[in-house]
């Protein structure tokens, strides 16, 4: 809680003191004089296993705006935080003999294990889906590329949807429509939630700035989440040290078992 | 009062886990079984997931059967002989059986599989302990003595060839059928994380034709080096070993063991087996509702790097 809180102080001379590593992509398109930058106090956090979720906070800002368009409120910015990506496979059951059983499966390359988003509005009355499709901002346009041979993909609809609802459900997929807020005329404060089971990792914290519904600029930055604590340890060490975890654990059983009935026995 | 289960990946109330691990713990006790094929299904009616359900309650097996078996170690009521023959063809069955778990979590029909499983044990476990049971009540109350033993008759199994003279059961038997039973035994140990003695001890005694006094102690010796061998394989190949739900388990199944074992002691046989027989099917009948039942969502998302 206390790192959370940490996150949340910022350097406001962010075009000076944004490390050169953090900045992992930046795109300039040379008809627009816009450019976004944002910081976050640290690219590492750490939460204990009691962690219950908690809001993180990125500040931007614009530079080169046009006055007149940021008055009209014409400028509108999308913040997401996007957790490690990995192969997410979905499963259909049906009844076969009276029983339910997974009969179809369908599995989508390297999808965030998280993915929070937040705008200054509903990003749909931000751009046009065509656009928001080809960047993959937001959960609706998330890029869903089916792994191997799917078939006439006549279901690849109904498995995408089932995907999206899912994460939704359960909370790792998240969208805040109005967690993005200007604290000045071309200054932003955005809020994008971590999930209570966020996965451990390299998470990516992607800007994007529209004008009137045109994409101007995007900037990313990562960000390292370490689980700490004595479940994380225990984690680790059953997928690290396998074997070693096996045969403690087996040592243990040992231990209880005879320890019990060298205990019972002498009463 | 809640636990986080690392490996489960979830917060689980730690009384309820206690409760279930006591009570399991006293009916092993109680029952002389070891509780595994309760244990289990009552971890998976816990939202646990199967898998870590099947790997821990294999761990939880370990604790239950090691006390017995040290006693009946040091009582020399274990054929050390007859229980390496088992337990060669246990290791060959469970290194098979934590294989086919893979494999069947891959293709996604591990849950599955281990449900089906269940409620056919379960089922035949516990029906044919109830008409047992219910047989044996007919007969006391009839005031007729227990069924007959025909000892000395011989079946087909014992005319098959590679003898062997097993001293301390004082019989003379081919190993493949012994090998055969601990590789079966092996095989549900790794799938359903049971223990496999409420199958291994009445197959030894009316098929094998081995003596009475050396069944329970050889069997939990095959048992323990089995069930600890499998939590191996099973954490360094599915990392499905939960050891903290685990721990849990075996305290407070060690602790309800010691206290089934007085109550045992004092009651009498034939209506506590009903009641075991009628817990068994219970559960059993509840995994099958399971299965016919439609389910909430008909869609599941499993990801490839850590979840299930």
């Amino acid at each position: 809680m206390f790192d959370l809180a940490r996150l949340c102080l910022v350097s406001l001379v962010l075009a000076l003191a944004a490390p050169a590593t953090a900045q992992v992509r930046e795109e300039d398109l040379s008809e627009f004089t816009e450019k976004l930058e944002i910081g976050i106090s640290t690219d590492e956090i750490s939460i204990t296993s009691d962690f219950r979720g908690a809001d993180l906070t990125i500040f931007g800002a614009i530079d080169g705006f046009d006055e007149n368009l940021l008055a009209q409120g014409k400028y509108s910015i999308i913040v997401t935080l996007e957790g490690p990506k990995e192969n997410a496979t979905v499963r259909r059951k049906e009844r076969v003999f009276g029983i339910w059983v997974n009969t179809r499966s369908m599995t989508f390359e390297l999808v965030p294990e998280s993915y929070s988003l937040s705008s200054t509005r509903d990003i749909e009355t931000i751009a046009p889906p065509g656009e928001l499709g080809n960047m993959g901002i937001g959960v609706d346009h998330m890029r869903l590329v089916p792994l191997g041979f799917v078939g006439d993909g006549s279901n690849l609809g109904e498995f995408r949807n089932a995907f999206r609802r899912i994460r939704e459900t359960s909370g790792v997929y998240q969208r805040d429509p109005g967690g993005v807020r200007f604290i000045s005329s071309s200054l932003f404060r955005a809020s994008v939630r971590l999930p209570a089971n966020v996965p451990n990792g390299v998470h990516i914290v992607r800007a994007y700035l529209f004008r009137d519904g045109l994409f101007v600029a995007a900037k990313a930055l990562p960000l390292t989440v370490v689980k700490t604590g004595l479940e994380q340890a225990i984690t680790r060490a059953a997928h690290d040290q396998p074997v070693i975890y096996g045969l403690f654990a087996v040592l243990l059983a040992v231990i209880t078992g005879w320890g019990a009935s060298l205990l019972f026995r002498k009463e | 009062m809640t636990v986080y289960l690392p490996i489960a990946e979830l917060s689980v109330n730690i009384l309820i886990i206690l409760g279930m691990g006591a009570a399991v713990g006293f009916l092993s006790g109680m029952f002389g079984v070891g509780g595994g094929f309760l244990i289990t299904p009552l971890l998976i009616f816990y939202n646990i997931p199967p898998v870590v359900a099947v790997a821990t309650g294999a761990n939880q097996v370990v604790a239950s059967s090691i006390s017995g078996a040290i006693t009946h170690f040091r009582r020399g009521t274990i054929d050390i002989k007859l229980g390496t023959v088992l337990l060669c063809g246990g290791l060959v069955g469970a290194t098979l059986g934590v294989w086919l778990f893979s494999l069947l979590r891959r293709v996604g029909q591990l849950d599955l599989v281990i449900s089906l499983l269940y409620v056919v044990l379960l089922g035949s476990v516990g029906g044919l302990m109830l008409w047992e049971s219910i047989g044996a009540m007919r007969k006391a109350a009839k005031n007729q003595s227990t069924p007959r033993r025909r000892p000395g008759q011989h079946n087909w199994i014992h005319g098959l060839p590679l003898k062997m003279r097993f001293k301390k059961s004082k019989i003379y038997l081919s190993v493949i059928p012994v090998a055969t039973l601990g590789f079966a035994i092996g095989i549900l140990t790794s799938i359903m994380g049971v223990g496999g003695g409420f199958i291994m001890v009445p197959a030894m005694i009316y098929l094998l034709r081995i003596p009475t006094s050396v069944v329970v102690g050889t069997s939990l010796f095959q048992i323990v080096f089995v069930s600890a061998y499998t939590v191996i394989v099973q954490a360094s190949t599915n990392y499905t070993v939960d050891i903290v739900l685990a721990f849990v388990l075996m305290i407070a199944g060690v602790i309800g063991a010691q206290y089934g074992v007085r109550v045992g002691q004092r009651l009498r046989g034939e209506q506590l087996r009903a009641l075991l027989a009628l817990l068994v099917l219970a559960v059993g009948i509840r995994l099958a509702i399971e299965l016919i039942i439609p389910p909430k969502d008909i869609y599941s998302v499993v990801s490839a790097g850590f979840g299930f």
